[in-house]
């Protein structure tokens, strides 16, 4: 490595053959390499340190473009990775000096990795996030807690008193305001009950913070946002119960990702059991 | 109510692994993966990530403001302990404490700019 190259790292694995990722393109574009040591294969690529080194991170992550295409191209050699067996991805921006310093490390974490690699297995990550249902026809209250207007649906038209009438106003929105206090209940409801049946379906599960309303295109609220890790071939058994769950909560709308390598479970720094929660295996 | 399948498991399971090629995943759905998850391991072109709350905030600002970055030009890395190299391992580094209130105050502003209009 010259003095102006640094290693990008994606991945440890156990299986890598550099063979297996001729045609994934790395972060700036280079190729994607195997770095070996301890049994174990670091995933990797060289990258120009005036773009990729310390400074420049600190410049470049900044830029949103940027940063953008770095994580996707990080994403994409790591689902590559992946596809070939058990592995532990590597956070974003991990870059060592030199193919030396990265197979040192490799050694140095070889236990960890191995238990990692153990514990979650082939095993993939899916994401359901979940929202308060649709609530079409209706105005999102400014201060955003959507939940508002979506249950009661429709009050019965013309009701007593007829439409127009103050009093008729004030029961109506009277009552508004209760269904959304329902609303808000029954919504928690669901989520917990969601979450509940997922995680005992689940090897593990993860819960994340809920993304900005912004992110998701939208003043709605993000109600759930959690990882479940299953194995790959569970993943129709699983898409079947978030449908299900879907259907017995009206209140809440449900969104399913994956398969994702699985991120969520491969921390080291979350307690060492990576979220492996239920521990069923 | 209904199930918005993104990623059609099924479907991907049959192409192959992976998320689907239609549709590629969402950007913040890898950002929250690739910066908040996965093995943090110090290489030795130092970029700290040690502080797992502020950086858990950071992405949270980085999400909040994929849309809206530029106009409200925001430069919230260029002083940043979390990709610094002078900072010393562990989140008692001096000045950690109030990076991260004056994250946490950014990320209450632009959330609430978002929901206000936008």
């Amino acid at each position: 490595m010259t003095e102006s190259c640094g290693v990008w790292t994606y991945a440890v694995t156990e299986h890598a053959d550099a063979r297996d990722f001729r045609d994934v393109p790395g972060v700036g574009g280079g190729p994607v390499r195997a770095v070996a040591a301890a049994a174990l294969t670091a995933v990797a690529g060289t990258v120009r340190l005036d773009e990729y080194g310390e400074a420049a991170l600190r410049r470049n992550l900044e830029d949103l473009d940027w940063l953008a295409a770095v994580a996707r191209a990080h994403h994409e050699v790591i689902d590559a990775v992946v596809r070939r067996g058990p592995t532990v991805p590597m956070r974003l921006a991990t870059v060592f000096s030199a193919d030396d310093s990265l197979a040192a490390m490799l050694a140095e974490r070889a236990v960890d990795f191995r238990q990692t690699l153990l514990r979650v297995g082939t095993r993939k990550e899916w994401g359901v996030k979940a929202y308060p249902a649709d609530q079409r026809g209706s105005a999102t209250p400014a201060a955003g807690h959507g939940v508002a207007a979506m249950a009661g649906g429709e009050p019965a038209s013309g009701g007593p008193g007829g439409p127009g009438t103050g009093a008729a106003y004030l029961r109506r929105r009277r009552s508004q305001l209760s269904a959304a206090k329902d609303a808000s209940r029954l919504a928690a409801a669901s989520i917990r009950d969601v979450h509940e049946k997922l995680s005992r379906i689940a090897a593990g599960s993860r819960l994340h913070a809920p993304q900005a309303p912004q992110l998701t295109g939208g003043n709605t609220p993000m109600l759930l946002n959690a990882a479940y890790l299953l194995e790959e071939s569970a993943g129709d058994t699983f898409a079947a119960a978030v449908a299900a769950l879907a259907g017995g909560h009206p209140g809440i709308r449900l969104e399913l990702t994956g398969p994702w390598p699985p991120y969520s479970f491969t921390g080291t720094d979350d307690g060492g059991a990576g979220g492996l929660t239920g521990s069923a295996p | 109510m209904s199930v918005d399948n993104v990623a059609q498991p099924g479907t991907a399971a049959a192409r192959g692994y992976g998320v689907p090629s239609r549709e590629p995943a969402n950007l913040g759905d890898i950002l929250e993966r690739v910066l908040d998850k996965g093995i943090v391991i110090a290489g030795d072109i130092r970029v700290n990530l040690l502080d797992i709350e502020l950086l858990t905030i950071k992405l949270r600002l980085v999400i909040a403001s994929l849309d809206t970055a530029r106009e409200v030009g925001i430069n919230w890395w260029e002083t940043d302990p979390w990709l610094s190299s002078g900072v010393p391992n562990g989140s008692s580094a001096p000045g950690i404490v109030d990076e991260n209130h004056r994250l946490r105050e950014r990320v209450r502003q632009l959330e609430s700019r978002g929901s206000g209009h936008d």
